[in-house]
């Protein structure tokens, strides 16, 4: 039988029915259409899925869509700032341009969404702050350096 | 996923009630990091799971130098990864957790469920036992509390009934002059399940005199376990380098490693001595407070 839940999602209202055995990746991709959150192993080994829930990263594929009520979710669809005239990138988005860090993408949005969780919490990490902060989280293409450096950059400022 | 019912059980009565009725066809939810996964895999297909995050009273954690550190059952690995208290007080404990998982799994993860799902590789296990941890179990007789570390029968197995509860770890203040040191061996850092644990709490007299040691091994037997003719050559010795070298070879000799997919059983066996000497140093220097 399906459940109301009711969510906060990049800061806005969701009221939905999902049957309880449906991950929240799984709402967030097909029942939501917010497909930047990607399916990588779907049982927590990779970090693609990664989310913030009630400010702490997860994985979105270990929790189900129903533990989601009454939760505040952040996904990489809501980094970006609107604008008047558009958008505006997060400065992670910014830096990940600036260096190079994405080559196929896939792992982007989690890498992404872990290092915004980091800096929410440290906002000038060390190098080894970060790479621990991104320990959950694989990529096969980039050799992880130039995700690091992009996510030092980005702590450092203007 | 297989489907199941769901269910938000809001007292401990309530969940326990609906363990008994759904006896076997249930699995409790508490941070999912292992139901979920096993789920998905068909390793267990519960028809009914019951979500114990609502209840009250369970996602605690306080330190106080009589009562010791008591962590509720909801309380992350994540929020015991980061508590001053833990990492002043209980410093194994507290490497354990940051070993676990990666942060994604570890904010959702709760110490009570590494217990429950009692693997013979689970971080938190070594550090728990090394420092006299008991757990609180609540059922349909009320409540008990079993040592931690006569809790674990066998590989995934412990002392819980089917219908009960565990609401609550309860780990003893440490002693003066007590150092606490978990290495975790594992074939890279993070989201890796150890192929060797060694858990030591170390307490010295005056002159480094070991007053007291336990040094706990996991992911070497089918359960944690403790090295005892380990522990009996550093008690009421000095502690040097050659005592804690004797330690690590009866400590090796101890182990009882499988080989798996992970690792050779004479492999982990070696590990065993490499890690036990360096968690005994490291313990040591702590509990001399140069660290």
């Amino acid at each position: 039988m399906k459940k109301l839940i009711t969510m906060s999602l990049n800061g806005e209202t969701h009221e939905i029915a999902i049957l309880p055995y449906r991950s929240l990746l799984d709402v967030l991709r097909q029942d939501l259409g917010l497909t930047g959150t990607k399916k990588g192993c779907d049982v927590g080994d990779c970090g693609a899925c990664t989310v913030i829930m009630n400010g702490k990263a997860v994985n979105a594929c270990l929790v189900l869509g129903v533990e989601a009520n009454g939760a505040q979710i952040e996904t990489i669809e809501g980094l970006a700032e609107i604008t008047a005239n558009g958008y505006k990138l997060h400065p992670l988005q910014e830096s990940f341009l600036e260096y190079g860090a994405a080559q196929c993408g896939f792992c982007t949005p989690g890498m992404i969404m872990a290092a915004k969780s980091l800096l929410d919490e440290n906002p000038h990490p060390t190098e080894a702050e970060v790479r621990f902060a991104i320990a959950g989280n694989i990529c096969r293409c980039t050799g992880f350096s130039k995700i690091v450096e992009a996510i030092v950059h980005a702590g450092n400022g203007e | 996923m297989r489907r199941f019912e769901y269910i938000e059980p809001v007292t401990l009565d309530e969940a326990v009630a609906l363990l008994g009725e759904h006896s076997g066809k249930a699995s409790l939810l508490a941070g999912g990091t292992d139901l979920l996964v096993e789920i998905k895999e068909h390793l267990r297909e519960p028809d009914y799971v019951i979500n114990i995050k609502k209840i009250e009273g369970l996602h605690t954690l306080t330190y106080n130098d009589k009562d010791g550190l008591i962590i509720g059952s909801l309380t992350t690995v994540r929020e015991v990864e980061k508590s001053t208290d833990v990492n002043e007080k209980y410093a194994g404990l507290a490497q354990a957790a940051s070993a676990l998982g990666s942060i994604q799994v570890r904010n959702r993860a709760t110490v009570a469920g590494n217990i429950c799902r009692a693997s013979p590789s689970a971080d938190t296990l070594p550090p728990l036992i090394a420092d006299g941890a008991a757990v609180k179990l609540f059922g349909r007789d009320g409540e008990r509390v079993l040592l931690l570390e006569e809790f674990f029968t066998g590989p995934g197995k412990t002392q819980m009934a089917a219908d009960e509860i565990l609401v609550e770890i309860a780990v003893p203040p440490p002693s003066p002059h007590t150092g606490k040191a978990y290495i975790k061996h594992g074939r890279r850092k993070a989201m890796e399940l150890a192929t060797v644990g060694v858990a030591v709490t170390l307490t010295l007299d005056s002159g480094d005199i070991c007053s007291d040691v336990r040094i706990v091994l996991g992911a070497v037997a089918p359960t944690p376990i403790r090295a005892l003719k380990a522990e009996a050559v550093l008690r009421g010795k000095v502690v040097d380098e050659r005592v804690i070298e004797e330690a690590a070879v009866r400590a090796r000799a101890e182990s009882r490693p499988i080989s798996d997919v992970r690792s050779s059983a004479s492999y982990r066996r070696e590990m065993v001595y490499v890690q036990s000497r360096r968690a005994l140093g490291l313990a040591f220097n702590r509990a001399r407070g140069i660290i």
